[in-house]
């Protein structure tokens, strides 16, 4: 699987408003529904299921990421958007440290396994200590469109 | 005279519905750093620190796939066996 598979590109947040965890995960669905992404789902349910996921064990992996995620009914396939949040949000993140990059992704409850893919897939770059690095000071979202396609041009 | 450090392996069958998913391997962090030992995971080629979740993350352990599971240190023993628990009882999820 690759990025390009599950990433809305026309939903990159490169400035997210949010200070606090749970409004960047509101931010951040909002943007999938305004791009078409989510379909005629609510994007108020998603929220919530992605905060009751996060609230059970936080998805802070360390390094400066989360990857907020839910497996849901709502959605038929893996769907993933990419936010930057240059002020730092506190995820209660593994490593204590505050999270500048949040990839926040949608699976089908069905399929654990895709699930598990695209998790795959995201580590695989986000271990890349440039891929973060460059993810993080990107400024448009045509920048980090480029940067999505460039990782998936570039096998680990 | 140097001693040979303690090593400890098993395998571990993933068998909760959803695999080594997030919670799991936070989970498994937690779990590694109450040990001394460095501890490992192996899927086939793919090995991963026990005290890196990203790394862990890497395995895509699926239900059904069987984890080699290496430890070294003074605790090796006791690491492995708590490990191997931790993924029999489900990570005590599902």
């Amino acid at each position: 699987m690759k990025l390009g598979d599950f990433i809305v590109k026309e939903a990159v947040v490169t400035h997210v408003q949010a200070h606090d965890r749970n409004g960047v995960i509101k931010e951040l669905v909002t943007a999938l529904a305004a791009s078409g992404a989510i379909g005629s789902v609510d994007p108020a349910e998603v929220t919530r299921a992605v905060i009751a996921r996060e609230n059970e064990g936080s998805t802070g992996f360390g390094k400066g990421v989360a990857v907020p995620h839910a497996k849901t009914g709502m959605v038929q396939r893996v769907i993933g958007v990419v936010g930057r949040c240059p002020d730092g949000i506190d995820f209660s993140a593994l490593d204590r440290a505050p999270v500048y990059t949040v990839i926040l992704l949608l699976a089908p409850q069905s399929q654990p396994e895709l699930h598990l893919e695209a998790m795959e897939c995201i580590f695989r770059n986000l271990s890349r200590d440039n891929f973060r690095r460059f993810l993080r000071q990107a400024a448009s979202g045509a920048e980090i469109a480029a940067l999505l396609q460039e990782a998936d041009d570039t096998p680990a | 005279m140097p001693t040979t450090p303690n090593t400890c392996e098993r395998d571990a069958e993933i068998i909760n519905e959803q695999g080594l998913h997030a919670r799991p391997v936070m989970r498994i962090v937690d779990l590694a750093g109450r040990f001394r030992c460095r501890i490992t995971l192996s899927n086939g080629s793919v090995s991963a620190d026990a005290d890196s979740a990203m790394s862990m993350m890497l395995l895509e352990a699926a239900k059904g796939t069987r984890l080699r599971i290496v430890a070294t240190g003074d605790d090796a023993e006791e690491a492995v066996a708590a490990l191997v628990q931790l993924i029999a009882d489900k990570f005590n999820e599902d």
